[in-house]
């Protein structure tokens, strides 16, 4: 059979799938048979390419050509074009927001430009439903290296060596977690891979496993052999179907092919995975309770110690580590230790991949080495604020992480500076606010989805978070008062010193980070009753310039609930009397602003 | 199917397989390879580019000459068809016309292996389809 | 040994000791709210949820839960910095603003850990203000649930799960609707629950009650047209007087007697005195079995005792397969009102629906048993009201009355008089001892050489004995807790391994003295200990010590059932037993 001279690969995760990418695959297969060139272009779904923001992305080989945004409808001219005649299509190609260029290559996109994709090194490039192609990649030879070149000591010593930290949220290095659990002597151990994120808008942990699954189960049977387990399991939400379909497929495939079962490429080391669904309790990430929601047993945290690696699944040792951290351990092991440590900063090595949104230009997956900046990440990668706004502040760590400023825009990122700054790496949610983000209701927000998400057993977690909750309900309202204010320090302070778990203890960082770099703001919802952007509704007011008011009435018209009446002022040239907003009545919909031609309202 | 036994077959079917992800190892890489761009609009594929295309893939894969083979439009010379354009690292690009498989050969052994000239070069003055 | 300071103090102390114990035995008490440890009787709660004990721990970054952190060689540990003082206080005014803080009217007033916790602390207000948590209020015959007031220890549910293995509470949703609740927020009537109430008696605040029957049994005793009959369970005696600020183990069973009367009891009778003739009926069908399967006749071994009945609603509904092991004997407190409704009424000249049995009781689960439908006749029960321990002492109170001013008064005859074997009747292995007592010199024919059986007493969860008949080996097990109860039920759905031939159950920490309607002992198991002690005091002090020796028990077989397991005493002592399955697998 000849060579495909071509590849088109598309991108099948959950993103780009919502954008009907399933159609364009279709569309080509049809348009390519037609045009008889299914034995010359070989079609490829794969995983995601991490540029969410332009998705469907559909990548042209061995020409490099991105496209982004694509149609199903955009299929036709892109096989007469591209395919047939080889020119680009330049109207699907990436336009650089900055000198409206077209970039073709995504290597030239500013995007791409300063990723290092090691754990995302398959992701938008194999097909992730096919193990050969992860084969073709090198896939499982890390594995079958552990396996005939190395003893299990020697690779807890590589990973070790490599100063890999758990990519979950803490951070513990991942070389010891696995030495702690191979110590313990058991007749059953458990590789535990936790899928269950659950940061809002992280997304990090359901890419790799849509578009490289493969690596997630070699570095689960690499892992089970270093500390000794036979069995491993993946705990993932059941909210991530294609998730879970491409790593069954994964599994299924491995034993097939003998990297999973018994005897592995003839080493006698025998392995081999179950999924369990978690039902997504945001909870449930962290390692106990992740573990008692995989018995069967309510999904809330208990105390540690003992530790997993000591008493974990059913009492036995157990390991648990994130899939982020896991994609990391192939590489680790057929490019070594030393490679991966000259990646990142003296205590952060490698590369982090950070799930990158709000009001940013380029929304997406993105993985970075440890070590770059903010500002890098938001105004090269990102490409900068949307609008042309200004930035005011990034979150980080998703709801365990706190606000950092533009003071903060040149601090190196790692684990370390990120918690020194008030902040903390977390699974790699990062969203981008501007001047239209008001900082109490940010830090409400978070909260309220903390409230959601707690388990309830401990005090300061259950009624702690609820009344910070309510207090910062309070504020942006316009009924807090300074009191209030010490009070919410004080109760943040003593919830992240009392609470039991991981999620309790950080459940107020978005409150503390935001008191200690906002506090201006605060100060102005309580004392000023003002929320300069204009988000906390019932701080404002609508209020019309009965100077600039014609009298014409087309704003009480459209007021739902008759909140404007006319006032017996007429304004020096003007005929009619002018209109006024009873303020008691008003719901601030905004009805009135957008009816006045002559921009007589305001918003106070 | 059946089953990868030791870290030495796993390595083979490596071997075996990656040809298939050729084009797409290739692409993240172009600079450092052999980039043949060949002209094929109808002027070319009605002069055999097709076949020529096809031929000289397998023949670099033969001489183990690592080139991405790309398609490219028009390149203007449809007198000269087929054309195409080669461009080994450090080097300009050259364009050669009337390429058949003899010559698609000769390309591959004389020029990009040895670098010596080869019959059928066309002269500079041309503009890729990229710009 | 590791060696620590706590609040600067160098103390030493066994590796594996927990912060909170280590300062207490050396004198500090950090307060707790959440944890909860019966010592020595396998039930310890320590979720580590409340976070009321926490201590500041130098060099770790957050403070500790002290009872649940072990201490460290070198740890050095602060109970009361400044720190770790507005921590506590901040935590305690956090659980009281989603409290209903209605202590006047609350059933535990005076009695409850938080209320002890807000004074101890000197939380003078709540500072803060907010929603406050509220579910549906849910009632058994025995429990009465009021979850607004649930401060999420979890005691009950691991009381419920892990000491009982009952199964029926358990936490449900999250954050601050989290709360500890049946499988879907059901009723717990519907659920696994046997009513043994033992969450009651753990539960810190007041969301936990038994449920008050003093109106009723107050409104009986003032129906000039009934007539009202007392029986007092053997437990009762050595607790009561905690109520009124007597020592733990003080035993008052003249003055309860004297106490009841003035209540305005027409007659007060003794549950023992049918705790002896519980012995008679159930020792002879123990002995009716052995000889059949001497005989190599089929026949169910072991027999299980029947008198708790959590015991039994928990055999009903875990394990409807082996409904035929347990004896069929009614329970003392079933016995006491069958014979009065029978054989007492027409005595006393009245008609069976004027005679009112109450019945006072140290468990919760009675009040469930009293209103089992197999315990009446024409929809009139045989027992009509029990009030527990606690209720009864509120009686009293209420009644202007105080039992250490009673003098000692004895029980009306006849079903007043009893033996030693009753009075142990309310400690784990007593019945079984009592049993024992009676059945040796049955069968054998001969006296007891011994009179203490000891290798039934104690508070080991299982006890294991093989008592030589006269040359026949008597195999027998005692255990208290329902999870020890699996254990043997279990090893008795798989064939007996061990050849048991008479297992005593009783659901509470140990027996009955540790029953759910007893004085609240807030996990202080010496209280318990010194409960278990007078009982065997009391039955030392007793001149007949053997049931078959009882006078009236006698002279009732004499004058009415003519013989244990007669036919009368068949239809009138014994009962039977229904398969409860559904409502556990219906929760499963």
């Amino acid at each position: 059979m000849a060579k495909y001279k071509m590849h088109i690969l598309i991108c099948g995760g959950t993103g780009c799938k919502s954008s009907n990418s399933l159609q364009i695959i279709e569309n080509f297969q049809k348009a390519l048979a037609e045009k008889g060139l299914s034995n010359d272009v070989q079609v490829i779904k794969t995983g995601c390419f991490g540029f969410c923001e332009r998705g469907p992305i559909v990548k042209i080989m061995p020409d490099n050509t991105f496209y982004t945004q694509v149609k199903p409808e955009d299929v036709e001219r892109i096989v007469n074009e591209h395919i047939i005649k080889g020119r680009k299509v330049p109207d699907l190609l990436y336009t650089n927001p900055e000198n409206k260029e077209h970039v073709s290559d995504s290597k030239h996109m500013d995007f791409y430009k300063k990723q290092i994709r090691i754990a995302l090194r398959n992701c938008g490039f194999v097909d992730p439903e096919n193990i050969e192609e992860c084969i073709s990649r090198g896939g499982y030879e890390a594995l079958g290296k552990c396996l005939t070149e190395m003893t299990p000591e020697q690779v807890i010593a590589e990973v070790k060596a490599s100063g890999l930290r758990g990519r979950g949220g803490a951070g513990f290095p991942t070389g010891l977690k696995w030495e702690l659990c191979a110590k313990n002597h058991a007749d059953q151990k458990y590789v535990i891979c936790n899928a269950d994120e659950g940061d809002p808008g992280a997304f990090m942990d359901r890419s790799i496993l849509e578009g490289d699954p493969n690596s997630i189960v070699e570095a689960m049977a690499i892992c089970g052999y270093a500390i000794g387990a036979t069995k491993g399991l993946v705990y993932i939400r059941a909210e991530y179907p294609l998730a879970i379909e491409r790593l069954k497929i994964a599994i299924r495939q491995a034993r097939e092919y003998g990297l999973l079962g018994e005897d592995i490429l003839g080493s006698g080391f025998n392995f081999d995975i179950e999924l369990r669904y978690g039902a997504g309790a945001f909870v449930c990430g962290e390692e106990t309770a992740l573990i008692h929601s995989m018995e069967g047993q309510r999904g809330e945290p208990t105390l540690k110690p003992p530790f997993p690696a000591v008493s974990g699944y059913m009492g036995k040792p157990s390991n648990v580590n994130n899939v982020e951290t896991f994609a990391n351990v192939p590489v680790i092991i057929t490019k070594g230790a030393e490679w991966f440590s000259s990646i990142g900063t003296e205590k952060s090595k490698g590369t982090k991949v950070f799930a990158l949104a709000g009001q940013i230009n380029n929304v997406g997956l993105i993985e970075v080495p440890m070590g770059i900046t903010l500002r890098e990440i938001i105004y090269e990668i990102g490409g900068g604020i949307k609008n042309g706004r200004q930035f005011k502040a990034v979150q980080t760590g998703g709801p365990s992480g706190g606000c950092l400023t533009a003071k903060h825009l040149d601090t190196a990122i790692d684990y370390d500076s990120l918690v020194a700054a008030g902040s903390m790496m977390g699974s790699g949610g990062m969203v981008v606010m501007d001047e239209t983000s008001c900082m109490p209701a940010i830090a409400k927000f978070y909260l309220e989805f903390t409230c959601e998400e707690s388990c309830g057993k401990c005090s300061p977690c259950r009624i702690g978070n609820k009344r910070l909750c309510e207090i910062l309900e309070k504020i942006t309202d316009g009924r807090g008062t300074m009191d209030d204010l010490q009070e919410l320090r004080n109760l943040a302070a003593v919830i992240k010193d009392t609470a039991l778990c991981g999620l309790g203890q950080t459940s107020p960082n978005p409150v503390l980070s935001t008191l200690d770099n906002f506090w201006d703001e605060y100060v102005e919802h309580v004392v000023d009753k003002k929320c300069r952007a204009g988000v906390c509704k019932k701080l404002m007011s609508y209020v019309i310039d009965r100077d600039k008011c014609i009298g014409c009435g087309k704003c009480a018209k459209g007021c739902p609930v008759e909140a404007i009446s006319r006032t017996d002022y007429t304004a020096p040239g003007n005929k009619l009397a002018s209109m006024v907003i009873d303020s008691t009545k008003c719901i601030k919909c905004g009805a009135c602003i957008n009816n006045c031609k002559f921009g007589a309202i305001s918003i106070k | 199917m059946t089953k990868v036994k030791s870290l030495a077959d796993l390595k083979a079917m490596r071997e075996k397989l990656q040809s298939n992800l050729d084009i797409r190892e290739k692409a993240e890489n172009p600079e450092s390879l052999v980039q043949i761009k060949v002209a094929m609009a109808t002027c070319g594929i009605a002069a055999g580019a097709k076949q020529v295309m096809e031929h000289m893939m397998q023949k670099a894969d033969e001489l183990g000459i690592a080139a991405v083979f790309t398609q490219t439009g028009c390149m203007g010379y449809c007198h000269a068809e087929p054309t195409l354009e080669v461009r080994v690292p450090g080097k300009d690009p050259i364009v050669f016309g009337y390429v058949d498989n003899n010559r698609a050969d000769e390309i591959l052994t004389k020029y990009v292996q040895n670098g010596e000239l080869v019959e059928g070069i066309i002269p500079v003055n041309y503009e890729t389809i990229d710009k | 040994m590791i060696n620590l300071t706590i609040d600067n103090k160098p103390i030493q102390v066994p590796e594996g000791t927990t912060i909170l114990k280590a300062a207490r035995m050396n004198g500090i008490d950090i307060p707790t709210l959440c944890h909860f440890e019966l010592d020595g009787m396998n039930f310890e709660n320590k979720p580590g949820g409340c976070r009321v004990c926490v201590v500041e721990v130098k060099g770790r970054r957050n403070l500790a839960p002290a009872c649940a952190t072990d201490v460290m060689e070198g740890m050095e540990v602060l109970t009361h910095s400044a720190r770790v003082i507005n921590a506590r206080k901040t935590v305690v005014e956090l659980i009281l603003s989603d409290h209903p803080n209605d202590c006047l009217q609350c059933e535990k007033n005076g009695d409850c850990e938080l209320q002890s916790l807000t004074k101890r602390l000197g939380i003078k207000e709540i500072p803060f203000k907010g929603e406050t948590s509220t579910y549906r209020k849910d009632s058994t015959l025995s429990v009465y649930r009021d979850m607004d007031k649930c401060v999420m220890c979890r005691r009950c549910e691991t009381m419920c799960n892990k000491f009982q293995t009952v199964g029926a509470l358990s936490g449900v949703n999250r954050g601050f609707q989290a709360v500890v609740a049946p499988a879907f927020e059901q009723n717990l009537g519907d659920s696994s629950c046997i009513n043994c109430g033992q969450c009651v008696q753990v539960c810190p605040v007041g969301a936990l009650t038994l449920v008050d029957n003093i109106a009723d049994v107050m409104a009986a005793i003032a129906d000039p047209t009934k007539k009202v009959v007392v029986q007092t369970a053997p437990a009762v005696r050595v607790a009561l007087g905690e109520e009124f600020g007597m020592k733990p183990g003080e035993i008052v069973t003249g003055k309860m007697a004297a106490a009841l009367r003035r209540l305005g009891f027409d007659q007060v009778y003794d549950t023992d005195w049918s705790a002896d003739l519980t012995i008679m009926e159930e020792g002879t069908e123990l002995l009716g079995r052995l000889k059949k399967a001497l005989a190599g006749e089929e026949v169910k071994l072991p027999m299980f005792t029947s008198c708790c009945p959590a015991w039994v609603a928990f055999y009903e509904k875990n394990f409807p397969d082996l409904l035929e092991y347990p004896s069929t004997a009614k329970s003392p407190q079933g016995m006491f009102g069958a014979v009065a409704k029978n054989y007492l009424a027409p005595k006393l000249g009245v008609k069976r629906e004027d005679l009112v049995v109450v019945s006072i009781m140290p468990f919760l689960a009675k009040k469930s048993e009293r209103a089992r439908e197999e315990l009446s006749v024409n929809g009139d029960a045989d027992v009509n009201f029990t009030l527990s321990t606690r209720e009864l002492a509120h009686m009293i109170r209420q009644c202007n009355l105080d039992l250490n001013d009673m003098p000692e008064e004895d029980f009306d005859s006849p079903l007043g008089q009893s033996t030693g074997a009753a009075v142990i009747f309310g400690a784990t292995g007593g019945v079984m001892e009592a049993a024992l007592r009676t059945a040796y010199e049955v069968h054998t024919g001969k006296k007891l050489p011994r009179i203490d059986f000891e290798e039934t007493r104690g508070f080991q969860g299982i006890k294991e004995a093989t008592i030589d008949f006269d040359g026949f080996p008597l195999k027998i097990a005692v255990a208290y807790s329902l999870g020890n109860a699996r254990k043997l039920m279990e090893q008795v759905r798989e064939g007996n391994p061990n050849g048991y031939h008479f297992i005593e159950v009783m659901a509470c920490p140990g027996g009955c003295i540790g029953g759910a309607g007893q004085p609240y002992h807030h996990g202080n198991s010496d209280i318990i200990r010194k409960r278990m002690e007078a009982t065997y005091r009391e039955d030392a002090g007793k001149p007949i010590r053997k049931s078959h020796e009882n006078p009236e028990i006698i002279a009732i077989y004499k004058e009415y059932y003519g013989e244990p397991c007669g036919h009368l005493s068949h239809e009138q002592l014994h009962t039977h037993y229904f398969d409860r399955s559904d409502k556990v697998e219906a929760t499963k």
